[in-house]
């Protein structure tokens, strides 16, 4: 028998880590990677008389990604406590925002998969911050029953960003994801590392399915915790069918069976029902008594508003119209955050050679921050420093790949730019001295003469690795063109 | 007999004494009383001598010196101590001790006190009897057949016992006033967010204030002015100038304030005759210093019980769902899987008060019963607070009755938990408005035992409290009685 037609509603619950330098409620450390409880204190550890103190950062942060959603930002917030038992929540319950959101009401809008001519709107209901709980580690070899807690997490700040079930695939979901990625990592309010756990997604789902005319809903099933967008694709594509079949086996609508918790297996590939007890949580939420509502007066959403500065989207459009880059190479320093967009415009702007800068920043930056750990804010390299010497290549007076042992210098070593030339003994080459030497390597290599002549020019390569040998400082560019003119010239 | 603070500050100044003989007398009192009256859950002569020891040097060499040095202190065992352990009388917490001080402890090391121990308690804090804990009651100095009230008992027998001229108690619906009543000693809770709670075991973290007990309202003011103050670790700190409490005791001249006399209140059903004397005769004393008394009214004073006893347990049960057996205090040995040691470790490490509370207070604030219990609560709090706020555009300071009745027999009350609640019926008023109330003896039944007053003025007015106290003491003597004993 044929699938009758059929809907999916799905609304993401998106949680994003604050980039902040402190946790939620307390001085210690949200790095991530530490030993095991190294980074606790009695307030992230919930001993007893230990009491929460608001970060104020995390709240600046919020209202920024809130406003790039543009959700309405209420003149006022509070905290609230959900309780339930788990060995990683210490104080028996989690710090939360229940009634009275930071933000609420806003929109994202993302390209739509199925026509790229169009967008579509995905309202966000509301983004609430709350603090993480820790993380428990089971020993599941024989005979043993070892659980060990890691509580470094525990008061992690995290932005719960709630949808409204507005997406119909798992392709729009991947489109919503990927927007609401850029946005916040480009505005600094998350670094949205999923395999660090710094973006979380649940979901949930349900189908509408149209038998002849009637509508019949079947029950909300969220699956919880997905840490790759691979993941959330693949969960999705799962339970659409298995919530056709389900229903076909056994007619259960929403109306009967109300909302249930699954999780997905990504080893098996396959959603799977938790326990039956969790569905039907009672949180208990009430006002936590320890910290004060929070007054959010309107200039100060106004001034985060005039710092937001432009969107995602604008600046990739900017940087290709002002900089002649291409629109992949403006993607990839957009995607790096805005940080890395105005140490863009730094470099390019200092010198004067967009491409060059985008290519610089793409290999070298790029790399050097991946193999240090480090964010472009405390890169040792200034990008003045970067635009200078890079203009220096531009203009002639240093060939590239001495360029780039500059850049290792400083990276390494800091100082200027002219105190890594001296130190790397890097000098202007006399065009003369240059002369005689290539001349005495074609002597030395009448192969490569041949070669060139019978139309090879990618021969002379060889011929400029052995200049450099003899002179460092030799600039490969004009050993090439040297060597082409003395070539051409000899009979 | 151990003297009054200002006198063993003035012995050490003037040579007459030192930190270590201070310390060394209090030491004997404690172990002279502790087996009559078991005030303490925990006490450590060698530490309190040791640092009374590093006092003198202190002095010895001309260095400056705190505000209350060599002057012996016990700290309500609910208060964090980095150096003893904390147990809020629970077997929950057998043991446990902190790897912080509460910032009260911090500052009585700042002032130089010397910390000789920490004393019994309701388990948690909750009972008015100090018989709920799970270290054995303590017994009422005045009378060993009595309970000394609840739950700062332990804290104000300690004073009333002659171990030490301070102590530092919690007060969540009375718990500083009620017993400071029963033992005939002074105690004051002050206005909410006044003391920072940070280090303090949370019962009901809206109501919760830590206070100082003493003989009297002056040295009260002494101990006042040392915890008292503003804190950055506690968010509901209030951010406000501390004044000197002990020169605000100075004057006694009540001439042109205004006292509010809550007469229905003293002369309710249950108020005993003797608590109704006392207040009628505090009234005249007060006239007679030069105070204008006038009757005022706290209409919703009779849904003070019941607001605070949904509030309080819906509270307590989500800050004491940390003690699950998982990280530190009882773990239940007889369980096999995560849910078996939660609810082993709880049913083995709570007494049976916390735990009719924790039930009240989960079943307050569970999904469908919250809007009539808890949101109703807190909605009735915002009367409560108004009727205050009518009060004291009346009046400079309210005047009634501390506990309808004097100390009761020990174990006469502990199986009938609504008989135990209405010990609260005046005291729960002002941790529900988060005002600053006193409670000061007030003369003696024709047994012998102590009966209190109480005083109670706007937020932040400590200061007013204390003054009014002095003046009462100045004018009467029922705060230099001691139990024979
Ligand atoms: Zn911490």
């Amino acid at each position: 028998m044929a699938e009758l037609p059929t809907t999916t509603i799905i609304g993401l619950e998106v949680h994003v880590q604050l980039r902040t330098q402190t946790k939620l409620f307390c001085g210690c450390s949200t790095k991530f990677g530490g030993p095991p409880n190294t980074q606790v204190c009695p307030v992230c550890l919930g001993l007893p008389g230990a009491l929460p103190v608001m970060n104020e950062q995390a709240i600046e942060l919020a209202i920024r990604a809130g406003l790039a959603l543009q959700c309405d930002i209420p003149p006022m917030t509070k905290w609230d406590r959900k309780q339930y038992f788990y060995p990683d929540l210490p104080k028996g319950y989690q710090i939360s925002q229940f009634d009275l959101p930071i933000c609420v009401d806003g929109v994202l809008e993302i390209d739509d998969p199925a026509d790229p001519e169009k967008h579509r709107k995905i309202h966000i209901t509301r983004a609430h911050l709350e603090e993480d709980a820790g993380k428990s580690m089971h020993d599941e070899t024989a005979g043993s029953a070892d659980s060990r807690i890691d509580l470094n997490r525990c008061g992690t700040p995290l932005l719960e960003i709630v949808s409204e079930p507005d997406l119909r695939t798992a392709d729009e979901c991947l489109a919503y994801l990927t927007k609401l990625r850029e946005t916040m990592v480009h505005l600094g309010v998350s670094d949205c590392e999923m395999q660090e756990g710094s973006l979380r997604v649940d979901a949930n789902v349900n189908l509408e399915i149209d038998r002849h005319g009637e509508v019949i809903r079947t029950p909300i099933v969220e699956i919880k915790n997905m840490n790759s967008f691979r993941n959330v694709a693949a969960a999705l594509d799962y339970e659409v069918k298995r919530q056709y079949v389900e229903w076909e086996d056994t007619g259960w609508t929403i109306k009967s069976k109300g909302k249930r918790t699954f999780g997905w297996d990504d080893v098996k590939e396959v959603t799977y029902p938790q326990r039956e007890k969790e569905e039907s949580a009672d949180y208990r939420y009430f006002p936590c008594p320890d910290l004060l509502p929070v007054r959010i007066p309107r200039e100060r959403v106004e001034s985060i508003r005039q710092s937001l500065g432009e969107t995602p989207g604008e600046a990739r459009e900017r940087l290709q119209k002002q900089y002649g880059i291409k629109a992949y190479d403006a993607d990839v320093i957009v995607s790096q955050g805005r940080e890395m967009v105005d140490y863009f415009d730094t470099v390019a702007t200092h010198c004067g050679d967009g491409k060059r800068a985008s290519s610089w920043i793409q290999q070298d930056v790029l790399r050097t921050l991946k193999e240090r750990d480090e964010n472009i804010d405390s890169f040792p390299v200034l990008a003045a420093d970067l635009g200078n010497l890079l203009s220096r290549v531009a203009k002639g007076e240093l060939p590239n790949d001495r360029a780039r042992d500059v850049f290792k210098h400083l990276v390494e070593k800091g100082g200027t730019i002219d105190q890594a030339i001296e130190a790397l003994g890097i000098e202007a080459v006399d065009e003369s001295e240059m002369e005689t030497l290539v001349k005495r390597l074609l002597d030395a290599n009448p192969k490569v003469v041949e070669d060139v002549k019978s139309g090879n020019q990618k021969a002379i390569g060889p011929l400029i690795g052995q200049a450099k040998k003899h002179n460092p400082n030799a600039n490969p560019q004009t050993v090439r063109q040297i060597a082409l003119r003395l070539i051409e010239q000899a009979p | 007999m151990l003297d009054s603070a200002f006198e063993l500050l003035r012995q050490q100044a003037e040579g007459e004494r030192s930190a270590v003989e201070i310390a060394q007398q209090a030491i004997a009192a404690i172990e002279s009383s502790q087996p009559q009256h078991n005030a303490y859950t925990h006490f450590d002569g060698d530490l309190a001598l040791a640092t009374a020891k590093a006092i003198d040097e202190k002095r010895a060499a001309g260095k400056p010196l705190g505000p209350l040095a060599g002057v012996p202190v016990a700290v309500k065992d609910v208060i964090c101590t980095s150096d003893m352990p904390t147990t809020c009388s629970s077997k929950m917490l057998r043991g446990f001790r902190p790897p912080y001080d509460a910032t009260v402890v911090e500052r009585l090391r700042a002032a130089d006190a010397v910390i000789v121990g920490k004393t019994n308690m309701d388990e948690f804090a909750m009972g008015g009897s100090t018989e709920t804990g799970a270290f054995g009651v303590t017994k009422n100095p005045w009378d060993v057949t009595l309970t000394p009230g609840g739950s700062s008992g332990g804290a104000t027998a300690a004073v009333a016992a002659q171990t030490v001229p301070l102590s530092l108690g919690t007060d969540t619906g009375g718990s500083i006033r009620q017993p400071s009543a029963f033992c005939g000693v002074t105690g004051l809770k002050p206005t909410y967010g006044r003391v920072s709670r940070y280090g303090l075991v949370a019962f009901a973290s809206s109501l919760d204030q830590i206070g100082p007990i003493a003989w009297s309202a002056k040295e009260c003011a002494l101990l006042l002015n040392t915890i008292a103050g503003y804190e950055q670790r506690d968010s509901t700190s209030l951010d406000r100038v501390v004044p000197d409490y002990v020169t605000a005791t100075d004057s006694n001249d009540l001439r042109g304030v205004r006292v509010g006399v809550l007469r229905e209140a003293m002369t309710a059903d249950g108020v005993d005759p003797a608590v109704q004397a006392a207040v009628a005769h505090a009234i005249g004393v007060f006239a007679e210093l030069g105070a204008e008394i006038v009757d005022v009214d706290l209409p919703h004073r009779e849904y003070w019980v019941p607001t605070y006893y949904v509030i309080a347990p819906s509270e307590a049960s989500s800050n004491l769902s940390r003690y699950d057996g998982a990280h530190y205090g009882h773990r239940s040995e007889d369980s096999d899987n995560l849910e078996a040691m939660y609810c082993k470790s709880r049913a083995e490490g709570f007494g049976a008060e916390v735990k009719r509370r924790i039930m009240i207070g989960t079943y307050a604030l569970s999904e469908g019963y919250a809007d009539q219990y808890y949101n109703q609560a807190l909605k009735v709090r915002g009367l409560i607070r108004a009727d205050y706020d009518a009060a004291f555009s009346q009046v400079d300071v309210l005047l009634g009755p501390v506990t309808p009745t004097p100390a009761f027999e020990l174990g006469a009350k502990i199986d009938d938990p609504i008989q135990m609640y209405l010990c609260d019926l005046f005291t729960v008023g002002a941790n529900l408005a988060g005002v600053p109330a006193i409670s000061l003896p007030a003369g003696l039944t024709d047994g012998g035992l102590p009966v209190g007053i109480q005083l109670q003025a706007p937020a932040l007015e400590e200061s007013r409290l204390l003054f009014a106290g002095a003046a009462y003491q100045s004018a009467t003597d029922y705060h230099t009685k001691r139990p024979r004993g």
